[in-house]
């Protein structure tokens, strides 16, 4: 894998993360129709399809540019603001969240890959996530963690995990279809 | 792609991005240990007053906080069902000045400007290859890929469109995904086939 193409992949990622945020709500009716922003689905993927470094690196490069004033966080927000809101710790979890499906997923690149996409996207994509993002919102709220997670965090479980499936999905499908695109396994 | 940049010659606006960036993080540290509504207050009013500084245009952009405001409302509601609106209104205004004050940044500083402001904090990525090239190719690869990414899905809505008369559903994930990373393929063959990230010229 030449950095010229990893290059490419974490951009292409970075991208796929801002495109999701960007995206019309796709509405599930199996989840009471609760529009869903598919912006952490692209967190998930970015860590179980490049792997730990390259995933990491994809989210790094997409919050980089959320930072540098594109509005590109769901709800068209974005600029150095947002990381001084109450939201910040799950920007923060969204990078390591990456990291951490990344790691997961390489780790059981020998097994089957929707066991590990699940694995690491319930892990990875919500467990760490969360537990970055609802002491950020407890401090900046000025509430107690057990208010943060009732506000911050179990609203947002069903969501997550309909989005570790859907996460899952296009796992499958792609290590069916171009099975080289996912680099965490290769 | 619309930036939150806003052009124009301010006071803010020729203040270096390093020195914007270096005071934001000090007035964040600095008001930790005031917990008081009138300091909030007085903070969210002296932000309002920076706004306000660059002239109507610049009272306009304060509508960026629109997107947070269900968020400080829920805020503000746990704090009176508790019972303490004064930590609600606390939290509430504290939040908004200190959004504020660093959209304020973003507003007044071009992208090109702040990346250069922040490069040197980019050197320990260097371990991973990354030169001040490769960054710029990024940030303008993901810039343009944005759009192809969006175009690429309204492709497969419509399609969709066509076979069910509904106009989205998660079923177009997992093509989506395919057709976007072999569009990535190709753009990493033809970059690759142009001397790479760094080109010919070393």
């Amino acid at each position: 894998m030449s950095s010229d193409r990893s290059l490419v992949h974490i951009a292409f990622y970075a991208a796929l993360i801002a495109a999701l945020g960007l995206m019309p709500k796709i509405e599930l009716g199996l989840a009471g129709g609760i529009p869903i922003t598919a912006q952490s689905l692209g967190v998930m993927l970015a860590g179980m399809m490049l792997g730990p470094v390259r995933g990491g690196l994809a989210v790094g490069l997409f919050l980089f540019l959320v930072a540098l004033g594109l509005p590109l966080l769901a709800g068209g927000r974005g600029g150095i603001g947002v990381f001084y809101g109450a939201s910040a710790g799950y920007l923060a979890g969204y990078l390591v969240g990456a990291i951490v499906v990344g790691a997961i997923m390489k780790a059981m690149r020998n097994t089957n890959v929707v066991f590990g996409a699940v694995v690491s996207g319930v892990i990875g994509g919500i467990v760490v996530v969360h537990a970055l993002g609802v002491p950020v919102l407890a401090y900046k709220a000025g509430m107690s963690l057990d208010q943060a997670i009732m506000v911050g965090s179990l609203p947002f479980i069903p969501g997550d995990l309909i989005k570790v499936v859907l996460a899952t999905l296009v796992a499958h499908t792609i290590a069916r279809g171009l099975p080289s695109a996912i680099l965490s396994r290769a | 792609m619309i930036s939150l940049y806003m052009a124009g010659n301010s006071w803010a606006h020729r203040m270096p991005a390093r020195a914007k960036l270096l005071s934001l993080f000090a007035v964040s540290l600095l008001v930790i240990p005031f917990n008081t509504l009138w300091f909030s207050a007085l903070m969210l009013a002296v932000v309002v007053v920076l706004y306000a500084s660059l002239g109507k245009r610049g009272l306009e952009k304060l509508k960026a906080v629109r997107p947070l405001l269900w968020m400080m409302g829920i805020i503000f509601i746990v704090h009176v069902v508790l019972g303490d609106i004064e930590q609600g209104a606390i939290a509430v205004l504290r939040l908004l000045a200190m959004v504020l004050l660093a959209n304020f940044i973003s507003i007044t500083t071009h992208m090109e400007a702040l990346m250069d402001a922040v490069e040197p904090l980019f050197w320990p990525l260097r371990v991973f290859g990354l030169s001040s090239r490769r960054m710029s190719l990024a940030v303008a690869l993901v810039i343009r890929f944005v759009p192809v990414l969006l175009a690429v899905y309204a492709s497969l809505q419509e399609a969709y469109k066509a076979r069910t008369t509904r106009s989205n559903s998660w079923r177009l994930l997992a093509p989506f995904a395919l057709h976007a990373i072999k569009m990535t393929d190709h753009v990493a063959e033809a970059l690759i086939a142009r001397g790479g990230a760094d080109g010919f010229d070393r």
